[in-house]
């Protein structure tokens, strides 16, 4: 690995620690702005333990920017199918992402089974599957399973949305 | 009630048609997402604590314990028949165990972890049932003070003891605390953390979170690192063990439960720290130490009953003190609340027959795991070879499900993206997953045990300090914290001249990096922590921590 890549990898630690900087700075300013009077049966109060988890956090930051620009680096997590000789590959993620967001997106007005459908075969394409109508039939399938499984078996009722009537 | 006649009411409860159902159901289903990559017993319980709202929480339990030991055993197939381990609990399995298979003695290897997760499932739910009641019996006389002291232990012990680097795991900790103070404060009513947003009034949903770590975090991880050339698995027949494997099998087998039980028991509880312990034992007793590294039985007998037992010790302080030392008992907790059941020492007067079948279930789940996985380890074998998109697409079609499921509201997923989002960064940066989830789920008691000691108190913060067993509690919590140091000036006295053993040993109780003058390199696999073998020990040096 050239020293460039590595002072990257570096930096982009150093991210961890300003978000583990900014949650603590968020829990502390919280906290402040919470209004107690103080009361013999709580004399702790709701701003004590917000005050030490925003202390945990701050100085956890900071010795993690120490130690990420001392050269320390946590180590990925390994895994059955997990490879880390090569980078994140985003190509896969951000369409993964998408599907997931969409579904978001569509769970209410268009009913789980369009919305889950869609999960399922965006997810599936977005992992590598290239076998499209396959892939559509089981998304379908799944989709309506849990739909009346757990509208029969557990009295969950899922949204139908668009579908309503017909389901 | 003695605990005898206790027992036997929850075999009595477990063994109606309906539950002795739900712990065949359990135990399959948690074989199934043992064995598949990226699925671990925590997040099925987890995913499944929405779907079982609708049963009663007895038969739900008896599920869980099904699953809890289903997850373990599953864990160790995958280990033996694939070289790279899921669980850190089975990175010491692989060892020996796929160097067996690779030898042709799969069946070998699967039959001894088989064996030898019963027996020590067995022993080991045995003694959960004889130590549970006298912790009890202990644990009421304690006050708030001791709850507070032995909750700050639990959490200070899981984070410092476990993982590689102590300064993450104290990150992941504050983080998950931070989640945990989310919504109405109970005593005061004020709202921490909710950005005048309602739907965050009520606090995050636990199975929101833990979904969203555990599930879509792995699953967003493991797609952007997906392995593209597919592993070869060892085929594999029906596991069988002759004689000879008989004989090596049966003393590491009751050696291993001795390693597990109590260390699973211990507050810092997992089954690293036994599992490794068991191997370098029985790497030195073996008649066959020439053995080792290439395929030894004890090598897997060991570590395996050691898993188990561990696995068995953990429910210790999850039943008895309502302190849960792993991710699935930490989970299985969650449920408890969510059934209103209140978690404690009371747990076993106010709830005895729920959990005695639970108990119960434990030994049951055991014996089923060994009747039914003995001949079903060919299609277990099998299932490894399910299409990774397929797999993880599901993953996250049924976290998405699960987590909707809780209150119907889209709000949730848009709560579990973001909180996936950062359980990929966790897992991209080593902060490990544990210290979040527990102080999810701890943050919240610890808080209310600080306050109702500083109210005996009158806010004096003497009153900390008021009970014996607290002041021994934090005296501990400073060895562990103090421990690091002590390592080093220890270290520093005597360089290589240790012992293999207490070098290895002490390296895996710090989480810290190699030892020097490590002879065995098999062994850095170990250390490394469920991580890839391809470690070097250069870059282990480097993420020593401050």
């Amino acid at each position: 690995m050239s020293s460039l890549t590595t002072g990257l990898k570096g930096r982009a630690e150093l991210g961890v620690a300003l978000l583990l900087g900014a949650a603590g700075v968020l829990v502390f300013l919280d906290a402040n702005g919470l209004v107690t009077p103080y009361s013999q049966s709580d004399p702790v109060g709701p701003k004590t333990v917000p005050y030490i988890v925003a202390g945990l956090l701050v100085v956890c930051a900071v010795l993690l920017a120490i130690n990420v620009i001392r050269g320390g680096q946590g180590e990925a997590e390994g895994g059955e199918d997990i490879d880390l000789t090569h980078p994140a590959d985003w190509k896969t993620i951000l369409p993964l992402a998408g599907a997931f967001i969409l579904n978001i997106l569509l769970i209410d007005w268009a009913g789980w089974v369009i919305s889950g459908t869609v999960l399922f075969w965006g997810s599936v394409l977005a992992l590598g599957s290239r076998r499209y109508v396959r892939d559509g039939l089981i998304s379908v399938a799944l989709s309506l399973l849990t739909f009346y499984g757990f509208y029969l078996g557990l009295g969950i009722a899922l949204p139908a949305g668009l579908l309503e009537g017909i389901l | 009630m003695d605990v005898w006649s206790s027992l036997m009411d929850g075999f009595a409860t477990a063994l109606t048609p309906m539950n002795f159902l739900y712990a065949v159901i359990g135990v399959l289903l948690g074989t199934a997402v043992g064995v598949l990559p990226g699925l671990g017993p925590a997040m099925t319980v987890a995913l499944l604590l929405p779907v079982t709202y609708a049963l009663e929480p007895t038969s739900a339990f008896i599920m869980f314990a099904g699953i809890y030991y289903g997850g373990m055993y599953g864990g160790s197939t995958t280990s033996i028949l694939l070289n790279t381990p899921g669980e850190s609990s089975s990175v010491v399995t692989a060892i020996e165990g796929n160097k067996m298979a690779k030898a042709g003695r799969a069946a070998q290897a699967l039959a001894t972890a088989a064996i030898g997760s019963f027996i020590a499932g067995t022993i080991g739910t045995a003694l959960l049932a004889v130590c549970a009641p006298i912790v009890v019996e202990f644990a009421v006389s304690l006050g708030a003070p001791s709850y507070f002291a032995i909750m700050v232990l639990a959490l200070l012990a899981v984070t410092a003891v476990l993982g590689s680097s102590r300064l993450r795991g104290f990150a992941s900790l504050g983080l998950g605390l931070a989640i945990g103070l989310v919504g109405i404060d109970s005593v005061t009513g004020q709202r921490r953390l909710t950005f005048g947003q309602p739907l965050l009034a009520d606090g995050l949903d636990i199975v929101v979170v833990a979904v969203a770590i555990f599930a879509v975090g792995e699953a967003l991880w493991v797609a952007a690192h997906l392995r593209r050339t597919p592993l070869h698995v060892i085929p594999v027949g029906r596991p069988w063990m002759g004689k000879k494997d008989w004989g090596r099998s049966w003393k590491p087998w009751l050696r291993g439960t001795a390693f597990g039980f109590p260390f699973g028991a211990l507050p810092a509880g997992g089954a690293e720290i036994p599992t490794f312990l068991s191997y370098v034992t029985e790497k030195r007793l073996s008649k066959h130490p020439e053995e080792f590294g290439k395929g030894a039985i004890e090598g897997v007998a060991g570590p395996e009953a050691a898993n188990n037992a561990a696995a068995a010790g953990t429910l210790t302080p999850m039943l008895a003190l309502g302190l849960p030392t792993n991710a699935t008992a930490a989970v299985m907790l969650a449920a408890f609340t969510s059934y209103g059941i209140q978690p404690g020492p009371q747990l076993f007067s106010s709830q005895g027959p729920l959990v005695w079948a639970l108990i119960a279930s434990l030994f049951i789940g055991n014996l089923l795991l060994l009747l039914i996985n003995l001949p079903l380890a060919p299609l277990w074998a099998k299932l490894l070879q399910l299409p990774r998109p397929y797999l993880y697409a599901g993953i996250l079609f049924f976290a998405t499900l699960g987590a909707y499921s809780v209150n119907l509201q889209a709000f949730d997923l848009v709560i579990l993206l973001v909180l996936g989002a950062l359980g990929f960064m966790m897992r991209r940066f080593g902060l490990p997953v544990l210290p979040l989830i527990l102080g999810v789920i701890l943050g919240p008691r610890i808080e209310g045990q600080l306050r109702k000691t500083l109210q005996l108190s009158a806010g004096d913060p003497v009153g900390l300090f008021s009970e014996p067993i607290a002041v021994v509690i934090y005296i501990i919590v400073g060895l562990i914290l103090a421990w690091p140091l002590l390592f080093k000036l220890v270290r520093r006295n005597r360089p290589a001249a240790n012992t293999v053993s207490t070098a290895e040993a002490t390296a895996a109780h710090s989480g810290s990096s190699a030892p020097a003058g490590n002879p065995v390199h098999a062994d850095n696999r170990v250390l490394a922590d469920g991580t890839a073998a391809s470690d070097s020990s250069a870059h282990q040096d480097k993420k020593e921590t401050p």
